[in-house]
């Protein structure tokens, strides 16, 4: 398996991984009850990915709506990309941001004081 | 015989947009983020007030949802399984008030919870919410108690909160959030 990808549903984002290249894009929403369950096959795919990078990482993350319960694995995510970065392999966040919508910059932002990881912040016009 | 009109009138004069009493389910919850979406968009309502009501409303309800069988099988019949949420928007001002049962036992974790909570200021929620983010304990029930932390965040008022005691085992709890656009 090279390619992780899965389609959006209205509460689940869509991801698209391709280990190959290191492109790691997540959008729509992500408000599932249970979303441990959700991000444990993408959460697998990067433990599988970091034990064979070589070249950059891009990550883009393109959410419209978050719920709390997601929050902790998108840590847990970027906590993943963090030791992938401090192995030595440059890793990039780009974080997506619609003009009007304070609370996800600023969760973006909360990410960005937690993780050791470059940080861009991508304001999208609507 | 049940009043119907009196039932409809209280809806009516607490301009309650949707109002929902039975058990949670997550399907059930997608159904309903779904028609507050529809209404919002007939209400023309800005982007940025959309966001943030869908935003508490989400966290709202996956409380409820999360927190359904706490008080399960305490009562006879069924009915600590069931909740109830309303929804009501008041001169471009949104309140959702939800309502469950809960054990006796738990409402003094829980009240310490909210008032902590109330108790702390925009910038102080802001760290508290990264504190718990990064080192609190995931629970399979959800975000492991960021839920009420971002609430207070995203609204910037207070949980109104009440506990009504039933009997000597379980109580309703109620809450009630408020959000004012340009807060």
């Amino acid at each position: 398996m090279n390619k992780y990808a899965i389609d959006g549903t209205p509460k689940t984002p869509s991801i698209s991984f391709d280990l190959g290249s290191g492109v790691l894009e997540i959008k729509g929403r992500s408000i599932p009850e249970n979303s441990i369950e959700f991000y444990k096959p993408l959460i697998e795919a990067l433990e599988k990915y970091s034990s064979g990078t070589k070249g950059n990482t891009t990550v883009n993350m393109q959410l419209e709506y978050f719920n709390t319960s997601s929050s902790k694995c998108i840590l847990d995510i970027f906590k993943k990309l963090e030791s992938i970065h401090k192995g030595g392999s440059a890793v990039t966040i780009n974080w997506h941001y619609e003009e009007d919508d304070e609370d996800m910059l600023e969760a973006g932002e909360d990410y960005q004081a937690i993780i050791s990881v470059p940080f861009k912040m991508v304001m999208v016009n609507e | 015989m049940v009043d119907v009109f009196d039932i409809y009138d209280k809806v009516e004069r607490n301009n309650i947009l949707l109002s929902f009493k039975g058990e949670i389910t997550s399907d059930l919850l997608t159904s309903i983020l779904q028609i507050m979406e529809n209404k919002m968009d007939n209400l023309q309502e800005v982007p940025k007030t959309k966001k943030k009501v869908y935003n508490v409303l989400v966290e709202c309800l996956q409380n409820l949802y999360h927190h359904l069988d706490d008080a399960s099988g305490e009562s006879e019949d069924d009915k600590t399984r069931s909740a109830i949420f309303m929804i009501s928007r008041t001169l471009g001002a949104y309140s959702i008030y939800t309502g469950n049962y809960i054990l006796n036992e738990n409402i003094s974790g829980l009240k310490a919870r909210l008032d902590e909570v109330n108790a702390l200021t925009k910038e102080e929620l802001k760290e508290y919410y990264k504190k718990v983010l990064n080192n609190g304990e995931m629970s399979l029930k959800g975000g492991g108690g960021l839920g009420v932390i971002d609430i207070a965040r995203k609204t910037g008022e207070k949980l109104e909160y009440n506990f009504l005691e039933i009997d000597n085992k379980i109580s309703f709890f109620t809450l009630n959030i408020k959000i004012t656009p340009n807060n």
